[in-house]
């Protein structure tokens, strides 16, 4: 009986600890939802790249866990000089001015040309085709007007946690933006449309 | 010395203006004779923030039936099915992020870091199962991880694992919690995320190593039960502080254990804990000697640890990028190596002083040299309080499910006769 007793006494004890460690427990995880919750946003976070700071080192191709990356070349044809010798088309010394694939510095063909009237020629990205490697970028931005840029494309992009080309980006160009702004433009960037061009 | 550090600044200040020039329009885009209207740049929208909150209730919900399936219902296969749905879920549909292991970081980032702030949802990520297991056990290891679903379906044919071998490896996942907390809090890297077994699998795509390390976990995982949950996984450690002190938790018996032992290999994670006979006086003495013994030891392994993690702070720091960069810049500085990196020379292109950079990087191995001490005294309270918890013990009349290591997947109700004659007694009732 005795015995008995201890043990209950001994159960009870525990049962006690526990509860009251529950309770602290408790209170620690509602605290600290609560200091959370005061440095938290409502809307989600994204990745995405500055054009500005990026190298077109080529590593948005390789390191992305998608296949082929989420990173694309954008174009902002506002900004474009409708060049016939593209230097973000063509290789530094093409053989010629024309579509073929030896005249280009794209490695996948992924720059579609048109011509629009003389002696302006308009480049389209096929972002199909596009790996995201930044060759076409580094040739417009050398001697261009800079009017092609990479960016993570967000209908692609995984939104990992922990972005694996920001992780080896060497410029540490990538950063966690809004979602309601998913996007980071260029220097120079006309962001109002230029309605005079547009409709001329 | 200060000659070359002056010529390099005006170097990187030159080529700062040139990345400026670049606002130029060298080539006045054209007006169009022809009237050919510019075509627009499309920009996709991230998919809609409301699908997120979607999300947390979807793991709300799955968190509530986990524990009704394994505390009312105790039945292994609905747990399963419902284990196999947040795989598809959870895993190959969401493509396994954010997950509660991985917010672990994103909190502690928006502890450390004011100019972070933590989306919500990866707070309600982090905290939901924290919740439902300090009062339900650890559930959500049971049928909602997508990481444990995935390793729960491939376990063909369990072994024991020694129990040195198990005592030993369960150590790990503290050890990997303290690095995981020291490197998102100094914003050096997310190592959950980067070393992820499973992310790949569910994403059908990733880097060789990904793959490489999923399919050795999962290979393993074909005769060791979750090896990941119980030798790495670092939110498995919260998991099991709260469940051990949680509101209820699984029986192995629905009602009196009978003592058969039927049930004593049922638990392939090593989790059922058989009863102890009362010990005698002779070994009562001896227990309480070297209890006595490790609470000495306990101080000196707190600080050994200590003083080889704080030793190790440095070379840590290097998984910050910005220490990465300002080693790499002073050496080429001091013409300690020959040429530049794509780091130096884009740090270069910026046009700020390396000063700063270094000034940054200091300031950074300072810190790391303080969290480093702070993770070496961890690991040595970890390892100090195992070898006590071990040394001490817990006298135990029936077989239970252990309160902090149990993943309540349910496997060992099938195998108390007590159970069978319950689910019976209802078939005839019902």
């Amino acid at each position: 009986m005795m015995d008995e007793s201890g043990d209950d006494r001994r159960v009870a004890r525990r049962e006690f600890l526990r509860s009251s460690m529950r309770g602290a427990c408790a209170f620690g995880l509602g605290g600290a939802v609560g200091v959370l919750a005061m440095r938290s946003r409502p809307d989600e976070l994204v990745w995405q790249l500055d054009p500005d700071t990026c190298i077109q080192c080529g590593q948005c191709a390789t390191e992305c866990v998608l296949m082929p990356s989420a990173v694309k070349c954008v174009h902002a044809f506002a900004m474009c000089g409708y060049c016939e010798l593209c230097t973000g088309y063509f290789e530094p010394e093409p053989n010629a001015l024309n579509t073929g694939a030896e005249n280009q510095l794209c490695p996948v063909g992924a720059i579609q040309r048109s011509f629009v009237e003389d002696p302006y020629f308009e480049y389209t990205i096929d972002e199909a085709l596009c790996v995201g490697c930044g060759k076409c970028v580094k040739g417009c931005r050398a001697f261009g007007n800079g009017s092609l840029f990479l960016q993570v494309r967000h209908d692609l992009c995984l939104n990992c946690n922990e972005c694996s080309i920001a992780a080896a980006c060497p410029s540490q160009a990538f950063r966690r933006v809004p979602a309601a702004q998913p996007y980071l433009y260029p220097e120079g960037y006309p962001l109002e449309p230029r309605r005079d061009r547009e409709t001329s | 010395m200060k000659l070359p550090a002056s010529i390099l600044v005006a170097l990187a200040v030159l080529v700062g203006s040139a990345g400026t020039a670049l606002a130029i329009e060298r080539f006045p885009p054209p007006d169009f004779e022809s009237g050919h209207k510019l075509p627009t740049t499309q920009y996709p929208a991230p998919h809609a923030v409301a699908w997120e909150y979607v999300d947390v209730a979807a793991l709300a919900v799955a968190l509530a039936l986990a524990s009704a399936l394994a505390l009312r219902v105790r039945s292994r296969r609905a747990l399963f099915v419902l284990m196999l749905a947040s795989l598809a879920y959870f895993g190959f549909w969401r493509k396994g992020c954010v997950c509660p292991i991985g917010a672990i970081q994103n909190v502690t980032l928006a502890l450390a870091d004011p100019g972070y702030r933590v989306p919500l949802v990866v707070v309600a990520f982090f905290a939901l199962p924290l919740g439902f297991t300090l009062v339900f056990g650890r559930s959500f290891c049971a049928a909602v991880c997508p990481l444990g679903a995935l390793q729960d379906a491939v376990l063909v044919r369990p072994v024991r694992v020694p129990a040195w071998l198990e005592q030993g490896l369960r150590v790990l996942p503290y050890v990997y919690l303290g690095a995981a907390v020291l490197f998102a809090a100094t914003g050096s890297a997310f190592v959950i995320c980067q070393y992820d077994p499973f992310v790949a699998i569910f994403r059908l795509s990733g880097s060789l190593g990904m793959v490489l390390l999923g399919a050795a976990f999962l290979l393993v995982g074909l005769v060791v039960g979750r090896p990941y949950c119980r030798f790495l996984c670092p939110y498995g450690v919260l998991l099991g502080w709260l469940s051990r002190v949680s509101k209820w938790r699984v029986t192995i018996t629905p009602a009196e254990c009978v003592h058969c032992r039927l049930c004593e290999d049922a638990c392939p994670f090593g989790a059922i804990q058989t009863p102890t006979e009362a010990p005698t006086t002779d070994e009562r003495a001896e227990g309480r000697r070297r209890v006595g013994r490790l609470l000495v030891l306990l101080p000196v392994l707190v600080a050994v640890g200590g003083v080889v993690g704080w030793w190790l702070g440095p070379p840590m720091s290097r998984m910050h990028a910005t220490v990465r960069l300002a080693e790499r810049v002073w050496l080429e500085e001091e013409g300690k190596v020959e040429g530049d990196t794509d780091e130096s020379q884009a740090f270069r292109r910026t046009g700020r002083p390396s000063e700063e950079l270094y000034a940054k990087a200091l300031g950074l191995r300072g810190r790391f040299a303080v969290g480093g001490a702070a993770l070496g005294a961890w690991v040595g309270l970890v390892v100090g309080v195992k070898l006590l918890a071990l040394s001490i013990r817990r006298t135990r009349a029936d077989y239970e499910a252990d309160r902090s290591t149990c993943l309540a997947c349910g496997r060992c109700f099938a195998y108390c006769p007590v159970e069978r004659d319950r689910l019976k007694k209802r078939a005839t009732h019902g």
